[in-house]
């Protein structure tokens, strides 16, 4: 067995405050949807657009930490060692097979987290903020004279809504298949991730 | 409210204890018409006294026959048609002629009691009616727009004795329009208090605060004419041509601006939220009337107001041939032999529609069909996508009246008088109709059947106070308020059913996956 430090302070601080405003947002923005009724619709609107404003400045520098310190480069994606990653996940895993991949400072992300999050931060993303804003913004801009119906805004930021959700959920399920069920929330928590000492390469 | 009380009682008690002689109560005008010699004589009748005002204000006459006020008429610009209160046909009390003498009580003149009234005549103008500030003066159905000369029972039989008035009184006291002035006619429209806009009552002669914000008698105290701005006697503001959506913003001293002042934008302009979470607010003034959020409900100041009017099953007698009346537990009536079956309400929610100010009447001649279902007494134009229409609150006033089923036209009954045909005397709808409609100058069929009807009232009276007015979820959610407007997103109220089914069985799957997923590690565990 064998610790390394994986996750940086600022990474941690990043995800976490991520994870509360995404889930805030998740909770108030399917209630403006009119899924339900929790906040009442105008404290839904207030805590939405106040959590929106904090993502967007959290992004900002996120983004700015990932360029200086070069981090982006964790997000490139591979085919390397992907098959075998998908044949872990859907076979390996029950059996106690080991894990195909070997977490380093330098590649923190297996080639699956690799594709996942990169569509998280070049589609999904994007979309709930364009759409976002958009919505806020809606007035300001057909009165610009950009003729865009509320209703297809809404579609679209709804569609981007679904998918958050879903890897979401997804997400939250991954972080339990580390070294043991809790090994990858407490390297999130801490920074330090137990590895197994005797990883080996899998073609 | 209670110590508001005792302040008005000590408020009198000073003002009766002040010793007789002392100066008198600052007048806003230069004029004091007590003073003047020709208001010192005794009048013996309305036409005398309007004589004795012209002396001075020579234009006023001429100024008031111009107006809707006047003749009762009006030629709608944008769609040619001939309107006014002697032309169109409503399903309350039906329509003017062939009743002149009873429904003119509210005319702004004296002795309209059939067609043959001359409007030409100056000293037909009644300045009382508008300008007394005694609340003594009151005009009686049934005189053609006299006050009583003489001590005078309102109706024949009814015991209820009225007395003359004292005109020269009346006369000395004169001074500006009033909620009270307004009020005498347009609180009871239809016939009774609050029967006809369910917006104006007489709650609305001392409102407080929330009834409504701007006339609050012991706050801002708005009269009519706050709003309805006269000039040269021509009062702002129509029913026939509503500006529905006001572009123009806030009106400004020195700028000129010929745009109806009885708009909430025209003082308030179209962006009155102030900063901060309200300021959400004025992205909705381009789609939402003001009303629609500030006046929650109407007939709040706790005079009902008619919802609907069944005349169909009017005419009912007792066995002894007696006209019947029924009241609910309330004390107001619900049936009445001459009229028919009501409902009432108070506190009502308004409904919703587009709205963009063009109301086309259905006039007498208009064709109407029993089969069309209802018949729209006016229809009010609007649309989402017509760039001028804001969602507007509405009464819509709902009934059934006769009509013409051979000629297919709506019908001018004749239903007040002391005579052999008027409804309210013989409840016979035959004679009725004929002598109506010989007075309207229409031909009638003979035959006598109910044709559904309804008639919408752009609600803009009775604003709150802003913190009981309308919040986002009561029309931001899945069956609130505006459930029924269409053309628009409303967050909460909308979505895309598809795109909704996909996105939960997207994310429900994925919950499945990883949940099954995490059943088989949890079963195959080795340890």
């Amino acid at each position: 067995m064998e610790r390394i430090y994986i996750f940086k302070r600022f990474e941690r601080i990043w995800h976490w405050t991520q994870a509360l405003l995404i889930i805030g947002m998740m909770a108030t923005g399917f209630e403006i949807h009119g899924s339900y009724t929790l906040l009442g619709f105008a404290r839904a609107t207030t805590v939405h657009t106040t959590a929106a404003w904090a993502l967007i400045a959290l992004w900002v520098f996120a983004i700015f930490w990932h360029f200086t310190t070069g981090e982006w480069r964790q997000y490139i994606p591979t085919t390397e060692n992907l098959t075998a990653m998908i044949r872990y996940y859907l076979t390996g895993i029950f059996s106690n097979a080991p894990h195909p991949f070997r977490q380093t400072q330098l590649r923190k992300h297996n080639p699956l987290q690799r594709l996942a999050y990169l569509g998280v931060k070049l589609f999904i993303n994007p979309l709930i903020w364009a759409s976002g804003l958009a919505y806020l913004y809606y007035n300001e801009i057909n009165a610009a004279g950009y003729a865009i119906g509320l209703g297809s805004i809404a579609l679209v930021h709804s569609i981007a809504a679904f998918l958050m959700l879903t890897f979401f959920i997804v997400h939250i399920y991954f972080a339990t298949t580390g070294h043991t069920w809790s090994s990858h929330i407490k390297a999130m928590v801490t920074g330090w991730e137990e590895v197994e000492g005797d990883a080996r390469s899998v073609p | 409210m209670k110590i508001r009380h005792l302040v008005l009682l000590a408020g009198f008690a000073l003002a009766s204890a002040l010793p007789a002689g002392a100066a008198p109560a600052k007048l806003n005008t230069t004029a004091d018409h007590s003073k003047f010699k020709e208001l010192q004589q005794e009048f013996a009748s309305g036409p005398e006294v309007t004589k004795a005002c012209l002396g001075c204000h020579t234009e006023a006459a001429s100024q008031v026959h111009r107006t809707k006020h006047w003749n009762w008429e009006f030629l709608n610009p944008a769609n040619q048609q001939r309107l006014g209160k002697k032309n169109v046909i409503n399903n309350f009390c039906i329509s003017v002629p062939s009743n002149y003498a009873f429904c003119t009580s509210c005319h702004i003149g004296y002795g309209w009691k059939d067609g043959n009234f001359d409007f030409a005549a100056q000293e037909n103008v009644d300045c009382l009616v508008c300008h007394d500030t005694t609340g003594a003066y009151k005009k009686l159905p049934g005189l053609a727009g006299h006050p009583p000369y003489k001590d005078t029972e309102v109706l024949p039989g009814s015991g209820k004795i009225v007395k003359a008035t004292d005109l020269a009184k009346v006369a000395q006291k004169v001074g500006k329009t009033s909620r009270d002035t307004c009020g005498a006619c347009h609180f009871f429209g239809g016939g009774g208090d609050g029967v006809k806009h369910g917006d104006m009552d007489s709650s609305l002669a001392s409102p407080d605060k929330e009834l409504d914000v701007h006339m609050d008698a012991t706050g801002l105290d708005f009269t009519c004419g706050t709003c309805h701005k006269a000039a040269s006697h021509d009062v702002a503001g129509s029913r026939y041509t509503p500006v529905a959506r006001d572009t123009g913003g806030a009106h400004i001293r020195g700028k000129e601006d010929d745009s109806n002042p009885a708009t909430c934008q025209s003082c308030h302009g179209e962006t009155p939220h102030k900063k901060g979470e309200a300021a959400k607010l004025n992205d909705h003034t381009n789609v939402v009337a003001c009303q629609t959020c500030h006046i929650p409900k109407i007939a709040r100041g706790g005079v009902a107001t008619k919802m609907s009017w069944d005349w169909s099953t009017a005419g009912q007698l007792s066995p002894e041939g007696k006209p019947l009346l029924k009241k609910d537990d309330k004390g107001r009536v619900i049936y009445d032999s001459k009229k028919g079956d009501f409902t009432l309400g108070e506190n009502v929610e308004p409904e919703y529609m587009w709205f963009n100010g063009d109301i086309t009447y259905t006039l007498l001649g208009d064709k109407v069909d029993k089969t069309d279902g209802i018949t729209h007494i006016n229809k009010v134009g609007g649309s989402a996508t017509d760039g001028r229409s804001l969602i507007w609150p509405m009464k819509v006033f709902r009934g059934a009246q006769p009509y013409d089923p051979v000629n297919k036209t709506l019908v001018t009954p004749h239903t007040a008088g002391n005579d052999d045909t008027a409804y309210w005397k013989n409840f016979g709808w035959e004679k009725a109709i004929a002598t109506g409609m010989k007075a309207s100058g229409a031909p009638f069929s003979g035959q006598v059947d109910f044709i559904k009807t309804d008639m919408s009232w752009p609600i803009t009276h009775m604003v709150a106070p802003k913190e009981a007015a309308l919040g986002c979820a009561d029309c931001h959610s899945r069956d609130g308020r505006l459930a029924k407007v269409g053309g628009v997103y409303i967050p909460g109220r909308d979505h895309d059913p598809l795109i909704d089914l996909i996105g939960w069985l997207m994310a429900g799957g994925a919950l499945a996956g990883v949940i099954g997923h995490g059943a088989l590690r949890l079963v195959r565990r080795k340890d």
